[in-house]
């Protein structure tokens, strides 16, 4: 069982009613999906805002960063990076600027 | 004293309007979901503390909230609008075909009867239902499977599905308006449907007979004689006497015909309003004059209301979903701009005032006379 950290754009910290970074207990490999479904599965309010329900693709306008890093078109599946694992580094739900 | 409560959806959020019967002196309270786009806020006619509220933005998709305290609290329900039996192909804007693809719900119309029954118009056009105050939603299939669904096209603001009407006497009966297929009626609560825009001329489309493809931008009737339908077309104001089987155009004297909203007035089943905009290049009104128009002759016939209203410079323009009616004896008529003022008539247009000035850009105007 690892500890991540996950940092959520405000719009999002808004939904969840958090302030600051969320910790999730993800068990087994510490992927994107892993790391998404633990947050979906504590804050079911989230479920959509993020990835779409039907086909679990990100949205469009939604971006991860992590450790100073565009992860965003990396497999759902890859291992996330070891300090994320760690949580010595959070996982960066962001939403991309756009619309001026 | 009876009151009224404004709910207004903005570009950054949903804001409530309250006042007494006078409707003078006003209570603003929001932003609601400040932020985030609120195509529109509706109260249950069934109980007025339950309201259903459409939160969305570009990032972060489609959400729906419910309040069971007039819109003092909120609480977020299902947000799951699922195209059942896959998505299927509507036109694009260059006639190729184009999966339906989810972009947001347009409008909510609570059931006139039950607080949990509450029907959605989305974006790509469907019709869903609610039958458990939103807990879950269940596409009302008939609609989008006509056998013209995969000749609908977008109007320039999407494939939307953006009026809703139920009869009030007879609940078999219901009205949807979709940008730009046209007008729809069901005479067996949502199972099928037919196109009802016969009558009905758009430039742009080569068959002057075209059973869909009309840009309709809303529909109104009023409860006490409901086969009288009045529509807001894209260019032409437009009546029916026939639940929609044929149209004839009643623009009249209207300085011009292209507009967004149209309401009926809620004791004078002749008196309608609509609020002329320039043309569908220039969305704001003729001459930078703000002004409804009142018939009271059941169209055809219009008047200016301009008292209280911008007649200089204002460049603002009135959605589709901007403006309503209560129901006081004295009748007041309301509407939001993109400006973000929102307006009040408490004397059926013969007089106006802001109620709020300085809002996000608004999209939608509806209004609970209050007991």
């Amino acid at each position: 069982m690892n500890t991540v950290r996950v940092k959520l754009p405000t719009h999002l910290r808004g939904l969840a009613h958090v302030d600051g970074e969320v910790e999730l207990s993800v068990d087994g490999p510490v992927t994107q999906r892993a790391v998404l479904d633990a947050l979906e599965q504590r804050f079911p309010m989230l479920r959509g805002t993020i990835r779409d329900t039907t086909t679990g693709k990100r949205r469009a306008f939604v971006r991860f960063f992590a450790c100073e890093t565009d992860l965003s078109n990396d497999s759902p599946d890859d291992p996330l990076p070891q300090q994320v694992t760690a949580g010595t580094e959070p996982f960066l739900v962001v939403g991309a600027m756009a619309g001026g | 004293m009876s009151g009224v409560r404004v709910l207004v959806g903005t570009r950054k959020g949903a804001f409530v309007l309250t006042a007494d019967g006078g409707r003078r002196d006003w209570q603003v309270d929001g932003p609601h979901f400040g932020g985030w786009e609120v195509y529109h806020v509706a109260g249950s006619p069934a109980d007025p503390d339950r309201l259903y509220a459409s939160q969305s933005t570009s990032w972060f998709g489609q959400l729906i909230q419910r309040s069971d305290d007039g819109g003092r609290t909120w609480q977020q329900v299902d947000h799951d609008f699922t195209y059942e039996g896959g998505a299927g192909e509507h036109l694009w804007y260059d006639g190729t075909p184009r999966p339906w693809e989810f972009t947001r719900i347009w409008h909510l119309e609570p059931s006139l009867t039950d607080p949990d029954t509450v029907y959605a118009g989305a974006q790509d056009a469907a019709l869903y239902r609610s039958g458990d105050g939103g807990k879950s939603w269940q596409e009302l299939t008939g609609l989008r499977n006509h056998a013209s669904g995969p000749r609908w096209q977008p109007g320039a603001g999407g494939l939307c599905l953006h009026t809703i009407i139920l009869d009030p006497n007879d609940p078999n009966r219901m009205y949807v308006a979709i940008s730009a297929a046209g007008a729809f009626r069901s005479d067996d609560a949502g199972v099928s449907w037919r196109p009802i825009n016969r009558g009905l001329r758009s430039e742009g489309i080569p068959d002057p007979d075209a059973e869909v493809g009309h840009c309709v931008h809303r529909i109104a009737l009023h409860p006490s004689r409901p086969d009288v339908l009045y529509m807001q077309k894209h260019w032409d104001v437009m009546r029916s006497d026939d639940a929609g089987d044929s149209w004839r155009e009643i623009s009249g004297n209207l300085p011009s015909d292209f507009g967004f909203p149209i309401a009926v007035h809620p004791h004078e089943p002749d008196t309608v309003f609509v609020v002329p905009i320039h043309s569908d290049s220039e969305h704001y009104p003729p001459q930078g004059k703000l002004r409804v128009y009142r018939s009271r002759s059941g169209g055809d016939e219009w008047q200016p209301l301009t008292q209280g209203l911008p007649q200089s410079h204002c460049y603002v323009n009135v959605l589709r979903d901007a403006m309503a009616v209560d129901t006081l004896d004295d009748a007041g008529i309301y509407f939001g701009t993109t400006g973000g003022q929102v307006y009040v008539s408490p004397d059926s247009g013969d007089t106006w005032a802001p109620i709020a000035r300085d809002l996000p850009a608004v999209l939608s105007v509806e209004v609970q006379t209050l007991p």
